[in-house]
This record gives structure tokens, C-alpha cells and sequence, in this order.
């Protein structure tokens, strides 16, 4: 049997630089290829190729790709048009973004259909239909009836699927479609995006830079960097013996390795003590209660020098934890105390000194860095503002700083637009330790990373750890990250805590459901994981 | 008066230069006809021959060696009127934008960065001010204090404080959720700091394209109330009452209605080039995408 997909020294050019560097690859019928890489490796810019498209400033400039006996390259606006959506089918990072808010589902599902005239709207919508119940989502009748805000992100994944496998198309490109979802999330989008690969022989191209996810999706694997094809074999194979140095890397990443500090539980005092705090937002009712509760009745112990992780899907109030915490947000109930003494509720009621010893980090560095101020003076300001350093002694510190989080000092005078995400999370980091804190909140600082980026910010936190003596609190949807660096893991959910589980029982049961739950559903670097999970799971007898 | 020259150690200079140089070509060309009218408006009428206030030439007479930009309706030397009407037209109106611009961003940045009762307060009172009309209440405030360039000045200022301020607070509030304010707050920063240095730094380039298009605007409204003889009152005139005093002369197309109007584009024109090319404005446009 032939290939469906051909794709011969494919370059794609914006300006000078070369994002795509004479990339050939070939799938057969009814095989998934991945395409791996960090971001800007060029693995979207080939994905969207095959569809003879370029983004806007970047231009194909050489070579070929062929679908079945089409060349895509050479065909002109109408006959991609007629390509596109028939042949091609494309499914977005974000679902959300990608459906139209103001009309009903079932109309844009059916659309491309009725578009290219393969179907009439009456034998769409059964397709259509069809598909919702093969994609698992519930009530297949009567969901197209629904608007996008009326569904939750998953099940708009899995809508957007039914909507490019609607035509019955050739091929499919699947753009990192399950990123922006939790990891529970995940698992049942996986799950329902490889029954219908399976049971309809779909090719499709996966692209993403989680090598856990590929194992379970890929037949095959192709490693891109910087553009250029780095390997390309089959899953096993990729997975058991990397041959490449830079697959080599990946798969370290994204293997969990626990960065243990050493720390006893209760060999040190307790620095944060939250005790039964609950927060909200909105106007609050006779008993002190606000309208809208995120939080009820958080209980949480520090210890100086430990790593607490929460863990939670979005919406459970982890990131309202961590904001009361920082001052954000006055708790509505219940006291947090810092090394012994009672936190204020708000910013202004605290001390320079209380604020200083308490740093936040941020998510996204995109955010977090003052786009029109220099790494300088982004790091000068709280050495001015704690400590009041001037002139040779503070440049000195600066140095110093991001000698720490092991940047060049080059990077000094440079605004935070010229730097890669990595870079500007570590100036992230560094600007909190130019306070000296004793206690750092990380919210989610690694989820906006790739894999072998994100886990070499794991590692220095792990380090600065060792070194300064820091105690952290350490916010993530990720279960994988939290038990790397954590010493506790505080499991959340609708604003509640439900379990704490310490480092000698991340792996020794039995735990709290939710928590089996969660560890489930990390994906795990081996095929077969995904159908593992699907069947009936022997009984732990518990000694 | 003695004039004091300080020499510039020769790295500012340079540092000086290389400014100058990023404004491009075009930046270059408004900033040297801005600065053309700039000094016509300081030192122009000292320098002139004649007066503007004399008459008694031929009444729109043409261009000729002795008028250079021809008469006016009275047979005053038009020259003479353009330079002296940039006194007002760049002073007046350059300095009510400035002011207008400057006190909308301020009042602005407070309200984004302040809680919301500031906000609230600050927002509905401005509101207030645009629901009167602005000439009515040019009208009221000249009946009042009588017309004079520093109540102009105050009263442009005021008319267009209310749309810098809705523009400057629509994109001060975006900058304010932003994480790194977030970050500055937590470290203890007040207001005045998260204001000048969080803030409008990152509103800047759209305050300054603003200020530009509000300038014409403001030659627009002082054009206008010179017009309904509240603005700045005969003999004297600012570009705009040159161009309606001398409007006979359209169908002739005389010099004595042109040339006061190209100064008015040749200004508005200037302003909105030296300011699209300000340097540290086209390097972030670039670094932000």
C-alpha cells in the first residue's frame, strides 16, 4: 500500500529565517504520525503546510506535498478552498476559540458538510450525530442544540473533532488538542479521539510537545527542533531506544524525577499556618460569608524549608489560596499566621517586612514582566525598594541574581520581549528572590513551559531550594510537576480540601478517591497506558 | 541677558544625536516644521518688517515681492498675520492639548490604579462635563471671565480632559490586571509608583497618537469660537478666524485664505509625524509583537 501523505524537502521561510528546513516525511493510509517538538520548533507551521497554508509573514518556499495525487502546493485560492475542510481537516489548540459563541453547535458542526455539498443537512445532522456518539459525549440527540458556552472545554474538544470529521476526510491535523485541558480532561478526549481513529482508519497528523500523550495517539514519531528533523521511527522504538540526543532530553523531561530536598516532616517549625479560611468574591451576607465562596475551611501547615504542593483541576480554588496568602484577597474567615505571627488580611495593613518575606510568581512570565521595562530595572526595584541598594552594590546583586537563576548577564539591558519563555520565567524567579523571601508561591510556573524547558526551571527551583533554604507553595493542575518538587501534596476541589498526602505515600495507597483519580490520569510514557486504563482494575487489599 | 552655553559631555551629545537620528525621515521633517513654528511663534514678530496691525495696501492683493503672501480683506500684509497668529494657534492650542492630555492620563492612571470609589467618582463627573455641549460651555465660561488667551487655554483644556481620560482609563485598566502590577502591589508599592512606572509606560504610544489627534481637534473648537467671536478677539486672530476672516477670497483663490490654512495643515500634519516616530514609541510597537 502506498502513502497518503508525502511531503518531500518541504521549506518554509518568514524573511531571513528558516522555520522549516527541508522537512520529508510519508504517511501511510490509516497511520498516525506525531509531530514533537518544543514551541518553535516549526511543528504547527508544518502542520498547517499540508494544508498549503502559511501563517501570516511566513511563505512555503520549497518543495512539495502531496495528498492521494494532489499536489497541495500548486493549487490555486477555490481549489484549496475545495482542499480544505473536504480532504484536510484541521482541529485547534482551543476549541473555544475556534467556535462561532452566537450560533448553536449542531450548525457549525454540520456546516463544513453542507459547505462542500457531501452531505444534504438531513443526512449531516445523523452523521453528526453519529459522531457525538462515538466521540462519548453525552445526550448525542440533543447537545447540538446547545450553544458553546453551554458545554464544558472537553466536550467542545471532542464537538470540534465531530465538526472535522464530518466530510470524512483524508487527513486530519490534530494541533495540540488536548494542551489546554486538565489532565481528567484530557484522559477522556484521548480516549475518545483514539476509539474513533481506530474504528473509522483515520490518518491524521498529532501535533504536540507532550511525549506521554504521542505515546498513546502515534504510530509513528517525528522529533523536530529549530525546523529541522531530528528522528523519525516508530513509537516503540522512539520510546525504548532514542536515538537522538535530543529525543534522549525529551524523554528525561518528561519522566518524573523526584528532586527530594531531604526535608523531615516536623524536624523544622511551621512558617505558614492557614487555619479554616474561606474567601470569595462579591458583597458579603450577614455571617461575614460573600456571595460567590471560592474557598471553605483551608487548613495548611509550612514548615520552614518544606515544599507544599496544591493540586487541583481549574475552578478548585487553588489559585485563590495561594492570592489570600500574598495578601490579594482578605480571607472571609478563618487566620493565617507567618512564623508565628498573624498575617494581616490586605496588602495595606502589612508590613514592608511581612511583604517582603512572602514572594509571588506568576504563571505566565508573558504577563508577569513589565514589557517596557529592562531586566535591569525590573530586578533593581525590590533591591531599591527592600533594601535600598545603589550603584556598584546593586549591579553587583543584580549579577549576582541572574547568576542564580542561570542566566547571562548580557541579558541585562534587554527588554523581556527579546527573551524565550524559559528565560523570562527565570527573571520571574529572580525578581522574587531579590526580595530574600522565606516563603515563595509558585502558581502554575511551569504549565506555559514545554516539557524539557519547564523541567529545568523544576530542577532550579529544586536547587535554589537546596541552596537558600526556601520554603515554597507550589500551585499546579499537574500532578507529574507537584510530586517532582513537592515534599506534601494538598489535593482540591470545588474550593475544599480533601486530602494531604506526604512524599513516602505518594505511590502507597489507599488514598482519597479524588487523588487516585488525578494519579490516574497523568498520562504515562508507554502505549497501551490509555486502553490499560479502560479496564477494570484489580482490588488493592490494603496490609 | 547673557546666554549661558553649558557643553554637553560628549556622550550625551552623541546619545543625543542617535536619538535624533531614530526619528527617520519623516519623524525629521515634523519635528523641523514643528520647531519652524515654534520659533516663528516666540520670535517671528520681532523680526518682522511691518506689522500685521497696518492696513492700507490693496485689499487681497496677490503675492508680490512686497506682500509675500499677499493682503488681507483690510490690506493687511497676510505674512504678518500668519506669523502673528502662530503665537495663538501654537500656543493656544498646544498648550490646552498638552494640558487636556497630560491631566486626562494623570486622572486616568488614578482612577485605573485606585480603588473604585476614585473610579467611580472621577468617571461620572467627567461623564458630566461631555454632556454639555462645548461650545455652550465656551460660551459660558468666556461670558463669565471674559475672553483672554489663559481662560482659552483652561477652557479647551477642560472640554477635551473628559475623551483623554475615557481613552487613557479604557487602556489603563487592561495594563492594571496585568500580573507584573500585581506583582508591584504585592511588594508594597503605593499608587504613584504602580501609576507612573507600571502603568504609563505601556499607555504611552496610544496617549501620544491621541494627543495628536486631539490637537486638531482643539484648533478645530478655537477656529470655531473665534468664529462665534469668543475666541481670540480682532484685531488679533489665530489661524482659524485668518481663514474665515478671509473666506471672500476662496473663489479667487488668493493666498490670503490658503496660506493661513496650510499653516494649519502644515502644523497638525508636523505634530502627528513627530509623534508617530518617536523612537522609544516605534521600538515597542516592534517589540511587542
Amino acid at each position: 500500500m502506498g502513502s497518503l501523505v508525502e511531503v518531500s524537502k518541504l521549506t518554509i521561510a518568514a524573511g531571513d529565517a528558516t522555520l522549516v528546513d527541508a522537512l520529508s516525511f510519508t504517511i501511510r493510509p490509516g497511520e498516525v504520525l506525531a509531530l514533537i517538538g518544543e514551541s518553535g520548533s516549526g511543528k504547527t507551521t508544518t502542520a498547517l503546510a499540508l494544508m498549503g497554508y502559511a501563517r501570516h509573514g511566513c511563505r512555503i518556499a520549497a518543495g512539495q506535498v502531496r495528498i492521494d495525487d494532489i499536489d497541495v502546493l500548486k493549487l490555486d485560492a477555490r481549489q484549496l478552498r475545495a482542499l480544505r475542510g473536504r480532504k484536510v481537516a484541521y482541529i485547534a489548540q482551543s476549541a473555544a476559540a475556534s467556535f462561532n459563541p452566537s450560533r448553536c453547535i449542531l450548525d457549525q458542526v454540520v456546516e463544513p458538510a453542507t459547505l462542500h455539498g457531501t452531505l444534504t443537512r438531513a443526512q449531516a445532522e445523523l452523521q453528526a450525530i453519529a459522531l457525538f456518539r462515538e466521540l462519548a459525549l453525552p445526550d448525542p440527540e440533543g447537545i447540538g442544540a446547545r450553544y458553546p458556552h453551554q458545554v464544558s472545554g472537553g466536550q467542545l474538544q471532542r464537538l470540534m473533532a465531530a465538526m472535522a470529521l464530518i466530510t470524512d476526510p483524508d487527513v486530519v491535523i490534530l494541533d495540540e488538542p488536548t494542551t489546554a485541558l486538565d489532565v481528567t480532561t484530557q484522559v477522556e478526549v484521548l480516549r475518545a479521539f483514539k476509539r474513533v481513529v481506530r474504528e473509522r482508519q483515520v490518518t491524521a497528523v498529532y501535533v504536540s510537545h507532550d511525549l506521554a500523550v504521542v505515546a498513546q495517539m502515534a504510530d509513528h514519531i517525528l522529533v523536530l527542533r529549530g525546523g529541522r528533523m531530528q528522528e523519525l521511527g516508530g513509537t516503540d522504538r522512539v520510546l525504548a531506544q532514542p536515538a537522538h540526543e535530543y529525543t534522549q532530553q525529551l524523554l528525561a523531561a518528561a519522566r518524573p524525577v523526584a528532586r527530594d530536598s531531604g526535608h523531615q516532616a516536623g524536624s523544622t517549625p511551621a512558617l505558614l499556618e492557614v487555619s479554616g479560611v474561606g474567601a470569595g468574591y462579591g458583597a458579603r451576607d450577614a455571617q461575614g460569608r460573600p456571595k460567590v465562596c471560592i474557598l471553605q475551611d483551608i487548613d495548611l501547615r509550612l514548615e520552614r524549608g518544606q515544599a507544599v504542593g496544591v493540586i487541583g483541576e481549574s475552578g478548585s480554588g487553588k489559585t485563590t489560596l495561594a492570592r489570600a496568602v500574598a495578601g490579594l484577597l482578605a480571607p472571609s474567615a478563618g487566620a493565617i499566621r507567618f512564623d508565628g505571627q498573624p498575617l494581616a488580611p490586605t496588602l495595606a495593613e502589612r508590613s514592608k517586612e511581612e511583604l517582603r518575606r512572602i514572594q509571588i510568581v506568576f504563571q505566565s512570565a508573558d504577563t508577569a514582566l513589565n514589557p517596557s521595562q529592562t531586566i535591569e530595572n525590573i530586578l533593581a526595584r525590590p533591591l531599591q525598594f527592600y533594601r535600598g541598594l545603589k550603584g556598584a552594590a546593586l549591579q553587583r546583586r543584580i549579577a549576582e541574581l541572574l547568576d542564580l537563576v542561570k542566566l547571562p548577564a548580557t541579558v541585562a539591558g534587554r527588554l523581556p520581549g527579546g527573551l524565550s519563555g524559559g528565560q523570562k520565567q527565570r527573571v520571574n524567579l529572580a525578581r522574587a528572590l531579590a526580595a530574600e523571601p522565606e516563603l515563595l508561591l509558585c502558581d502554575e510556573v511551569t504549565s506555559a513551559l514545554d516539557t524539557v524547558v519547564g523541567a529545568a526551571v523544576l530542577d532550579l527551583i529544586a536547587e535554589l531550594r537546596r541552596e537558600l533554604g526556601l520554603s515554597i507553595l507550589f500551585i499546579s493542575h499537574d500532578l507529574h510537576t507537584v510530586r517532582a518538587v513537592c515534599d506534601e501534596i494538598v489535593v482540591m476541589r470545588n474550593g475544599r480540601k480533601l486530602a494531604q498526602v506526604a512524599r513516602p505515600d505518594f505511590d502507597r495507597g489507599p488514598h482519597h478517591p479524588y487523588y487516585e483519580q488525578l494519579a490516574r490520569a497523568v498520562p504515562e510514557l508507554r502505549r497501551g497506558w490509555l486502553e490499560e486504563l479502560d479496564q477494570p482494575r484489580p482490588v488493592r487489599v490494603v496490609a | 541677558m547673557t546666554v549661558l552655553s553649558i557643553p554637553l559631555p560628549d556622550g550625551r551629545r552623541a546619545a543625543w544625536r542617535r536619538r535624533l537620528a531614530q526619528f527617520g525621515p519623516s519623524g525629521l521633517l515634523g519635528l523641523a516644521v514643528l520647531s519652524f513654528w515654534l520659533l516663528a511663534a516666540l520670535f517671528g514678530p520681532a523680526l518682522l518688517a511691518r506689522s500685521g496691525a497696518h492696513g492700507g495696501a490693496a485689499v487681497f492683493a496677490p503675492i508680490s515681492a512686497e506682500h509675500w503672501l499677499g493682503t488681507d480683506y483690510l490690506g493687511r500684509d497676510m505674512l504678518a498675520r500668519v506669523i502673528e497668529g502662530a503665537r495663538y494657534t501654537v500656543g493656544v492650542a498646544l498648550v490646552a492639548t498638552l494640558l487636556a492630555s497630560t491631566t486626562g492620563t494623570l486622572l486616568a492612571l488614578l482612577a485605573a490604579a485606585s480603588n473604585r470609589w476614585i473610579d467611580g467618582t472621577l468617571s461620572r463627573l467627567l461623564d458630566t462635563l461631555t454632556a454639555i455641549p462645548s461650545k455652550m460651555f465656551a460660551l459660558l465660561v468666556v461670558a463669565g471671565f471674559g475672553s483672554s488667551v489663559p481662560v482659552l487655554v483652561i477652557t479647551a483644556a477642560i472640554i477635551y480632559v473628559p475623551g483623554a481620560f475615557r481613552i487613557g482609563r479604557s487602556l489603563a485598566v487592561n495594563i492594571n490586571a496585568m500580573d507584573y502590577v500585581t506583582v508591584a502591589r504585592t511588594r508594597g508599592e503605593g499608587t504613584w509608583y504602580v501609576m507612573r512606572r507600571e502603568i504609563l509606560p505601556n499607555i504611552l504610544g496610544p496617549m501620544l497618537a491621541d494627543l495628536g489627534l486631539r490637537f486638531v481637534y482643539v484648533v478645530l473648537l478655537l477656529a470655531s469660537l473665534s468664529f462665534l467671536g469668543l475666541g481670540v478677539q480682532p484685531p488679533m486672530a489665530d489661524w482659524g478666524s485668518l481663514v474665515r476672516e478671509n473666506i471672500g477670497a476662496l473663489a479667487d483663490g488668493g493666498a490670503s485664505v490658503i496660506a493661513p490654512a496650510a499653516a494649519i495643515a502644515s502644523l497638525t500634519i508636523a505634530v502627528n509625524l513627530a509623534i508617530d516616530n518617536l523612537p522609544g514609541r516605534k521600538a515597542r510597537e516592534r517589540g511587542a509583537r
